[in-house]
C-alpha cells in the first residue's frame, strides 16, 4: 500500500535539514545573498551535500550513495521550499541524479558524495523530453539551451542530443546568467560551440523523460514547503496585527480564507507524498501521480503566496519582508517542469478523458 | 480465540439459511458479535473496534442476514454510543439490542427552525411534571431535518429544561418514544422534490424521567458524544479513484464525445485532479487514524466533499446542454438513503446543495478549522454568559 505518512527516519532528516537552514539560510542572509555576486550559497550547499549527505539520497549504496529513496529527497525539498535557500539541489540532486540513476555512470557516485555537482541542461520549463536544441557530431556538441537551472554553479552539464545524453565539463560551455524571476533560483543560458562531451546514455529521451517525471513528482514537495511557510507565517501575523482594536485574524473574512488555505495545504501534503512514494517504489501509477502533483500543488503554492502577500497588507508588498521571495518561488515553480495546464493535458491521455 | 474465529464458530451453530433473520441477529448480538468494541452482555466483547472488520467479513462471506446498517445508521452511529456512554445499565439493556437488530429504528431530534448552526440556542421546552404517572417531563416544541422520523420507534432528543441559565447549561438529553401521544411527524419536502427528512411537532408529550440520558442540565455535554460519533460515521471507508460523482461525469465524458468542448475539457480535468487530491487526503487521514495519530485533517473532509460534489454536479449540467433543461420527475418520494450515482444529473446538482448545509455548514466548519486548527481568535460571542430567556430572538 502506498505510504502517505512520514517515517521516523524522514522526520529526523527533516529536523536536521531544518536546523541547518534555520541557522544558515535565514531571510536576511538569503536576501543579502541573492543580490550579491555569488547568488548561490556554496558553503551551505557543502554542508547539505557533504555534512548531511543529502545530495544523492536515492543513489544505491553500491553506487556510492546513501541507499535512501526519493521519499527522503522529497522531505529535503519541503524544507528547502520553506526556506527558499539558494542551493543547487533541484538541478543536481533531483534532475541530474534522476537522469543518471540506473546508468551505473561513475559521475553518480561523485554527485552522491557531494564531491561534484551537475545539472540537466534543459529549460527549467520543460515538460516532455525531446526537441533538443544541441546537436552532437562525433561527440562534439553545438547549440544553446536556455533557462537551465543551477548551471551557473554546476561542474558538469548533462546535455541531451539526438545522439544521446552527454556529460560536458561546464567550464567548456559559455554560461550567460539570466535575470531570473525567482532570485533564489538562478538560471543560465548555456551555449556549446564544438565542445567535447562524454556519452553517458545513448537514449537521451528516456533519461530526460525519467528526470522530468521525477522532477514533476518531487517539485510538489517543494511547493508544499513554500505553501506551508506562507500559511504558517500568515497565521502568526494575523494573530499579532491589530486594526480597529482587534486582531485582524478575528475577522471572518480573514479566518475563512486561511481555513480554506489550510484545507488546500492539507490536500497538497497527501498529493505530494503520494507522488514521492510512487517515484520511490516504481509504482506504475507514477505518471498519473506526477501529473496530479503538478496540476494540484502548483496552484496551491501560488495561492498560498498570494494570500500571504495580501493578508500581510502593506508590509507584505515590501522588499524587506520575505513574502515576495515565496511569491516568486511559487510562480517560478508553477512555470517549472510543466505548467499545471500542461500536466492536466497530459493527464487527459493518461486517464482516458480525451479532448 | 480471535473474534473472526468466534464468528465462524457461531455460524456453525446458527445456520443463517435456516433461522429467521431476526432470530439470527438477536443470537448474534447475544454472542457478542454485533459490535465487538461494546462490553460483554451488550452485543460486544470489549475488544478494539478494529476487530469488527474481520467479524463482518465472516458473516458477509456466509451470506448471513445483516441489520441493514444504512437504514438504522442514526441508531448505530449516534444513539448507541451515547446510550453506552451516558445511559444506566437498565437503559442500555432495554435499548441497545433492538437498536442493533433493526427491530427499532432511531431518529435524532436536535435541529430546530430557530436553532441550526446555533444548536445550543434550541427552544423546545421540557418541564418537570410529576403526577399520578410518576416522575416525568412534558415536552413542547418543533424539531426539523429529522431523517427516519416517520419510521422511528425512538428518538434522541435535546430540550431546554432551564431557560434562566446561559444556553449551554440549560439543556437536558432524553430518549423519546415516537409513538407517544402528542408526537406529530410531517414530511419535509426538499428542493429535489422528495422528502428524506421530516418536521416533528411535539405538543404536551410526556417523557418518563427514567428515559433521561445523563443529568438534568448536562444535555449539551451528552450531545457532544452524539455529534462526535456523527463525524466518525461520516468519515467513511477508502474510496477508489473516480469513486464519487466525478466517476459518473468522467464516464459521461467518455461515452458522449458529442458533448465535448475545449473549455469543458479543462474544467473536467481540474475537477478530476481536485477529486483525486481529496481522495488521497482521505487515504492519508485513514493512515493516520490507523497508527493512532488522529490529525485535524478530518475537518477538511466535509468542506472538500461539499464543494466537490457541488462543482462536479454543476459541470455535469453544463456538459449536458439541452438535456439539462429536462428532468425525470418531481414525484414526492420518501427515500431512506441518498443515492448520488443512481439518479439523474439534475438530482445530483440539487441534492449536492444540501452538502454544505447539513451536518455543519461550510461557514461553521471554516470557523472550526480557523479556531481549533489554526488557533485564530474565536468569534465574538454575545450569548455566552446571558440567560437563554434574555437572548434576543
Amino acid at each position: 500500500m502506498t505510504e502517505l505518512l512520514y517515517s521516523d527516519v524522514e522526520e529526523e532528516l527533516r529536523a536536521s535539514v531544518r536546523s541547518l537552514l534555520a541557522d544558515r539560510a535565514g531571510f536576511e542572509a538569503v536576501l543579502t545573498r541573492i543580490e550579491s555576486a555569488e547568488p548561490v550559497d556554496l558553503k551551505l550547499w557543502r554542508a547539505l551535500a557533504v555534512d548531511l549527505g543529502v545530495a544523492g539520497l536515492p543513489v544505491p549504496e553500491a553506487d556510492g550513495g546513501a541507499g535512501a529513496s526519493w521519499r527522503e529527497t522529497a522531505v529535503v525539498l519541503e524544507e528547502l521550499g520553506r526556506s527558499v535557500a539558494p542551493v543547487p539541489f533541484l538541478g543536481n540532486s533531483v534532475l541530474a541524479v534522476a537522469a543518471l540513476l540506473g546508468s551505473g555512470d561513475p559521475l553518480l557516485d561523485a554527485l552522491a558524495a557531494g564531491s561534484r555537482t551537475a545539472t540537466l541542461a534543459v529549460p527549467l520549463s520543460a515538460h516532455q523530453a525531446g526537441n533538443w536544441t544541441v546537436t552532437a557530431d562525433s561527440d562534439k556538441l553545438d547549440g544553446t539551451v536556455t533557462s537551465v537551472v543551477d548551471a551557473g554553479s554546476a561542474e558538469v552539464l548533462l546535455v541531451p542530443t539526438a545522439a544521446g545524453l552527454y556529460a560536458v565539463d561546464a567550464a567548456d560551455a559559455e554560461r550567460a546568467p539570466v535575470v531570473s524571476f525567482d532570485l533564489t533560483r538562478p538560471l543560465t543560458d548555456v551555449t556549446l560551440r564544438g565542445v567535447t562531451g562524454r556519452l553517458v546514455s545513448a537514449d537521451a529521451t528516456a533519461a530526460v523523460g525519467r528526470a522530468l517525471t521525477a522532477g514533476a513528482a518531487l517539485l510538489a514537495s517543494e511547493q508544499l514547503g513554500v505553501a506551508e511557510w506562507c500559511l504558517t507565517t500568515t497565521v502568526e501575523y494575523v494573530k499579532t496585527r491589530r486594526q480597529f482594536a482587534r486582531q485582524i485574524g478575528s475577522y471572518q473574512a480573514v479566518k475563512h480564507r486561511l481555513a480554506d488555505l489550510w484545507v488546500s495545504v492539507t490536500e497538497a501534503r497527501a498529493v505530494a507524498r503520494y507522488a514521492a512514494d510512487c517515484l520511490a517504489t516504481g509504482d506504475p501509477d507514477l505518471p498519473v501521480a506526477a501529473a496530479v502533483a503538478q496540476a494540484f500543488c502548483s496552484p496551491v503554492a501560488v495561492k498560498a503566496a498570494e494570500e500571504c502577500v495580501q493578508l500581510h497588507g502593506g508590509i507584505g508588498f515590501t522588499w524587506e519582508h520575505p513574502a515576495h521571495l515565496y511569491l516568486k518561488r511559487a510562480r517560478s515553480d508553477a512555470a517549472s517542469l510543466g505548467s499545471a495546464a500542461a500536466h492536466r493535458a497530459a493527464l487527459a491521455g493518461l486517464v482516458k478523458l480525451p479532448a | 480465540m480471535k473474534p473472526a474465529d468466534l464468528a465462524k464458530e457461531f455460524l456453525a451453530a446458527h445456520d443463517p439459511n435456516a433461522l429467521d433473520p431476526l432470530d439470527f441477529l438477536r443470537a448474534r448480538f447475544d454472542a457478542g458479535l454485533a459490535w465487538v468494541q461494546f462490553p460483554e452482555g451488550l452485543g460486544g466483547l470489549g475488544l478494539p473496534r478494529e476487530e469488527q472488520a474481520g467479524v463482518e467479513e465472516v458473516f458477509a462471506a456466509a451470506g448471513a442476514p445483516d441489520n441493514n446498517p444504512r437504514r438504522i445508521g442514526i441508531g448505530l452511529g449516534m444513539a448507541a454510543p451515547t446510550i453506552l456512554r451516558h445511559g444506566t445499565d437498565e437503559q442500555r439493556r432495554r435499548w441497545l439490542r433492538p437498536l442493533w437488530t433493526g427491530e427499532e429504528v432511531w431518529c435524532q431530534l436536535f435541529s430546530e427552525p430557530g436553532a441550526g448552526s446555533d444548536l445550543a440556542g434550541l427552544a423546545t421546552r421540557a418541564v418537570r411534571a410529576s403526577d399520578s404517572d410518576g416522575d416525568g417531563w412534558v415536552v413542547d416544541g418543533q424539531k426539523v431535518w429529522t431523517s427516519m422520523a416517520h419510521e422511528a420507534r425512538w428518538a434522541i432528543l435535546i430540550a431546554r429544561t432551564d431557560p434562566a441559565v446561559p444556553k449551554h447549561r440549560g439543556i437536558t438529553y432524553f430518549v423519546l418514544d415516537m409513538t407517544a401521544p402528542g408526537v406529530e411527524v410531517r414530511p419535509l419536502r426538499q428542493a429535489t422534490g422528495e422528502a428524506e427528512f421530516n418536521e416533528v411537532f411535539l405538543t404536551g408529550v410526556r417523557i418518563p424521567d427514567t428515559d433521561r440520558l445523563g443529568a438534568v442540565g448536562e444535555g449539551w455535554a451528552v450531545a457532544q458524544t452524539t455529534l462526535m460519533n456523527e463525524r466518525v460515521a461520516i468519515g467513511g471507508g477508502a474510496a477508489p479513484r473516480e469513486g464519487g460523482v466525478i466517476g459518473v461525469v468522467a464516464d459521461l465524458w467518455r461515452e458522449r464525445p458529442e458533448l465535448r468542448t475545449p473549455a469543458l475539457h479543462d474544467a473536467l480535468l481540474r475537477l478530476w485532479v481536485d477529486a483525486e487530491a481529496a481522495r488521497l487526503t482521505g487515504t492519508r487521514l485513514r493512515q493516520q487514524l490507523a497508527v493512532g495519530q488522529p490529525g485535524p485533517e478530518g475537518s477538511a473532509g466535509k468542506l472538500l466533499f461539499a464543494r466537490l460534489n457541488q462543482e462536479i454536479s454543476g459541470l455535469e449540467l453544463d456538459l449536458l446542454g439541452e438535456e439539462a433543461l429536462r428532468h425525470d420527475e418531481w414525484t414526492m418520494r420518501r427515500p431512506t438513503v441518498v443515492d448520488f450515482a443512481g439518479r439523474t444529473a439534475g438530482y445530483r446538482y440539487l441534492r449536492a446543495k444540501g452538502n454544505s448545509i447539513e451536518g455543519g455548514t461550510s461557514e461553521i466548519l471554516r470557523n472550526i478549522v480557523a479556531e481549533r486548527v489554526l488557533g485564530l481568535p474565536p468569534e465574538h460571542r454575545l450569548d455566552k454568559d446571558v440567560a437563554w430567556k434574555d437572548l434576543p430572538k
